[in-house]
């Protein structure tokens, strides 16, 4: 990148450059020709190294006086000439690469400079984060605040400015530029080895779907989420090689779908997804009557298709209805007017929904409706995250908040890689299958939102367990469920999902013995989650829960344990000799 | 004709015939070799680094390279010059113009590779 840098100023300072070299060679060269006369009076030539010594002075306006001798007439006419010409080349030269400095384009070159470098130096894994609004803050946030690092791209110099500005546990480097091109995702690391994944989260489709390209040609192994409004960019990034793609409207719908129709399979989703270690959240279940919908656009239609799905009636309030739409379920209006809401008969409905674009018409829709109906279910959608506590004051009974879905998405993807196979298998089962399975997360996290966690079973991860395994000896899975510090406790914990190789088994039985490879996601307490880490790791605290037996460690320790055990044979044999 | 590549090349061309000339002669002689000259050449061949300032190509960058080892030299010779007149007061001996004459041969040898390259270059194009 210095390679761009410095032909830059180069070029640029050739003309003040070319113009203080002038000056001082005809200064020096006036001096050198004009005759002087020494203090007796003799002529006297000044010479090219008194010239220059004089000029150099003068030129940058010092000015010693006249050396070495008093200036002739003559002499004096050429350096009057000399300062002027000298010192405006000065100035023009100064001020050319003072201007230089503050060029926005030398800024650029400089910041992409800087930026490689701190990504370049980075050597751990990090995530490269393209977009910064509402949900690459809350992601750059929960993300740092588990120590990992990020790197993030917005092409808004406001936001990137707010970024640098803030305080975060580790350093996160930034780039003010479009990352739908190539050359800033490679500045940004996007072929470095530690770059584990990109992420497309700005509000625009477009730019998200050329990021999700670029990064799959440019680096084929690195698991790519982006972040969709429409169905067709999600299809489009789909289709090339997106791992994830998120779109917060139709989960949000399909969550909706979901609490309606089976509401032991949405609160799994529910907890599951949820902040870990906060109250486990109760959330009213949405009727499954009619439904006011207002706001008609991509999220209105997302809904409406869902519900459709799910058999429950809809009514849409908006105001530039299609004339082909029939007009039982179509009002036309704005919901934040009585009459409107009047007309599409609010009194005999069940639920509204509040999912315009803007916040404070959605706002507006919520008092309105609840001034004429105080027990209607409300549910509203949260534009902007600046506008959650006014939403928190007007006490919608569902609050759906577009990028909070898309960064509890990845955030799962990220921290608990299995965790999406799981609900999506789970879902597949009857629902008084999920109300067993709540019924059992709520019993092992005690009314908190529990943690979840993968462990791979190998060398690195689990060293413990893999040696036990080694050495060939079958552990079962309820094994490391077992408290550390006393065997015939549990810890509160629940295994949700088994893969091994491309099978997956869903609540895998606690006698099944455990193979090296396998992959098995669990929920519970922290506490738990602690405990288990100790027992993969600690080869004695493994021994004791599998075996019950307490083996002295340390080198003398294991040698006289060794001594006892070749002894006691030879001591058996004295004692039924007589 | 493009201007820019005129004044490129003249001054490139002239800071070879100005070291040239101050080269030439007997090499211990001060009388053969003018310091007006050797003054001529020096900023002939400062301004002819400038100009070859802020070239991406190879060839640019090995003709700055020529360049700057010229004005090196030649601004060596000037100092052992002001140094042997002005400081030491030794004045022009055989043994001092000597090395500043060979110093200027130096400087000559650089500019001599320039306006090779840029022979070779402006072959090169065919236009």
């Amino acid at each position: 990148m210095t390679a761009t840098v410095i032909p830059l100023v180069l070029r640029r300072m050739r003309p003040p450059l070319l113009v203080l070299i002038s000056a001082y060679a005809i200064a020096v060269l006036g001096f050198a020709l004009i005759p002087g006369v020494d203090e007796q009076g003799n002529p006297w030539h000044m010479g090219f190294f008194h010239a220059f010594y004089f000029v150099s002075f003068t030129g940058s306006t010092i000015g010693l006086g006249e050396i070495p001798y008093d200036f002739t007439d003559g002499q004096r006419l050429w350096a009057v000439v000399c300062v002027y010409l000298t010192v405006t080349a000065w100035l023009y030269a100064i001020g050319t690469l003072i201007g230089l400095i503050r060029d926005p384009a030398l800024q650029t070159a400089l910041e992409r400079i800087r930026v490689r470098r701190s990504v370049y130096k980075l050597r751990e894994p990090f995530h490269l984060i393209c977009g910064y609004g509402d949900t690459g803050r809350l992601l750059v946030r929960s993300l740092t605040a588990r120590r990992r690092r990020v790197v993030v791209l917005d092409e808004n110099e406001d936001r990137i400015n707010e970024l640098n500005l803030l305080d975060l546990p580790v350093h996160v480097p930034a780039l003010r530029m479009d990352s739908g091109v190539p050359e800033n995702l490679l500045t940004a690391g996007l072929k470095s080895r530690w770059c584990m994944s990109l992420l497309a989260i700005t509000d625009n489709d477009h730019v998200n779907l050329r990021t999700a390209i670029i990064g799959k040609l440019l680096n084929p192994g690195l698991t790519v989420m982006c972040r969709a409004e429409t169905a067709e960019a999600a299809a489009n990034m789909a289709s090339c090689g997106t791992d994830q793609v998120i779109n917060p409207f139709e989960s949000f719908a399909d969550r909706l779908q979901m609490a309606i129709v089976d509401p032991d399979m949405h609160r799994i989703y529910d907890w599951l997804s949820g902040v870990p270690n906060t109250r486990l959240p109760e959330r009213p279940e949405p009727p499954s009557g009619t439904w006011l919908l207002c706001g008609y656009g991509r999220f209105g239609r997302a809904v409406r298709r869902t519900l459709n799905a799910a058999g429950v009636r809809v009514v849409i309030v908006q105001e530039d209805v299609d004339a082909a739409e029939p007009s039982d379920t179509f009002v036309r209006g704005r919901g934040t007017e009585a009459s409107t809401l009047t007309e599409a008969g609010i009194e005999s409905a069940d639920a509204l929904l509040a999912g315009t674009p803007d916040d404070a018409e959605n706002l507006s829709i919520i008092m309105t409706a609840r001034t004429m109906r105080p027990d209607i279910f409300i549910a509203a959608r949260v534009n902007s995250m600046a506008n959650k506590v006014l939403y928190q004051a007007a006490e919608p009974d569902l609050a759906v908040e577009p990028n909070y879905i898309t960064t509890s998405h990845i955030l799962s993807v990220l921290n608990t890689p299995l965790l999406g196979e799981f609900l999506e298998d789970a879902r597949k089962n009857e629902p008084s299958w999920h109300a067993e399975l709540a019924k059992r997360i709520r019993a092992v996290t005690g009314g908190l939102v529990p943690e979840s966690w993968t462990i791979r079973i190998s060398h690195n991860r689990t060293p413990a367990l893999a040696r036990t395994l080694e050495l060939g000896e079958a552990v079962p899975l309820g094994c490391v469920l077992r408290d550390p510090r006393n065997r015939d406790r549990q810890l509160s914990c629940l295994p949700l999902l088994l893969a091994r190789g491309d099978d997956r088994m869903l609540l895998p039985d606690p006698e099944m013995v455990l193979e090296s490879g396998d992959r098995i996601l669990f929920c519970g307490a922290l506490p738990a989650q602690k405990g288990m880490r100790e027992l993969l790791n600690n080869l004695n605290s493994l021994r004791y829960v599998h075996t019950g037996e307490v083996r002295p460690d340390g080198l003398l320790w294991r040698r006289l344990a060794r001594r006892r055990e070749r002894l006691a044979p030879a001591k058996a044999d004295r004692e039924q000799a007589p | 004709m493009h201007l820019e590549k005129v004044v490129f090349g003249f001054f490139i061309l002239l800071a070879l015939t100005v070291n040239f000339g101050f080269f030439l002669g007997e090499i211990d002689n001060p009388d053969h070799h003018n310091i007006y000259e050797l003054y001529a050449a020096i900023v002939v061949s400062l301004i002819a680094t400038v100009l070859k300032f802020g070239e991406r190509t190879q060839i640019g960058a090995v003709l700055l390279a020529a360049s700057l080892v010229a004005d090196l030299q030649l601004i060596a010779a000037a100092v052992v010059w002001a140094v042997a007149v002005h400081v030491t007061e030794v004045g022009l001996t055989p043994m001092v113009m000597a090395s500043i004459v060979s110093l200027s041969g130096g400087a000559l040898l650089a500019n001599l590779v320039s306006a090779a390259l840029l022979t070779a270059e402006t072959v090169s194009l065919q236009r």
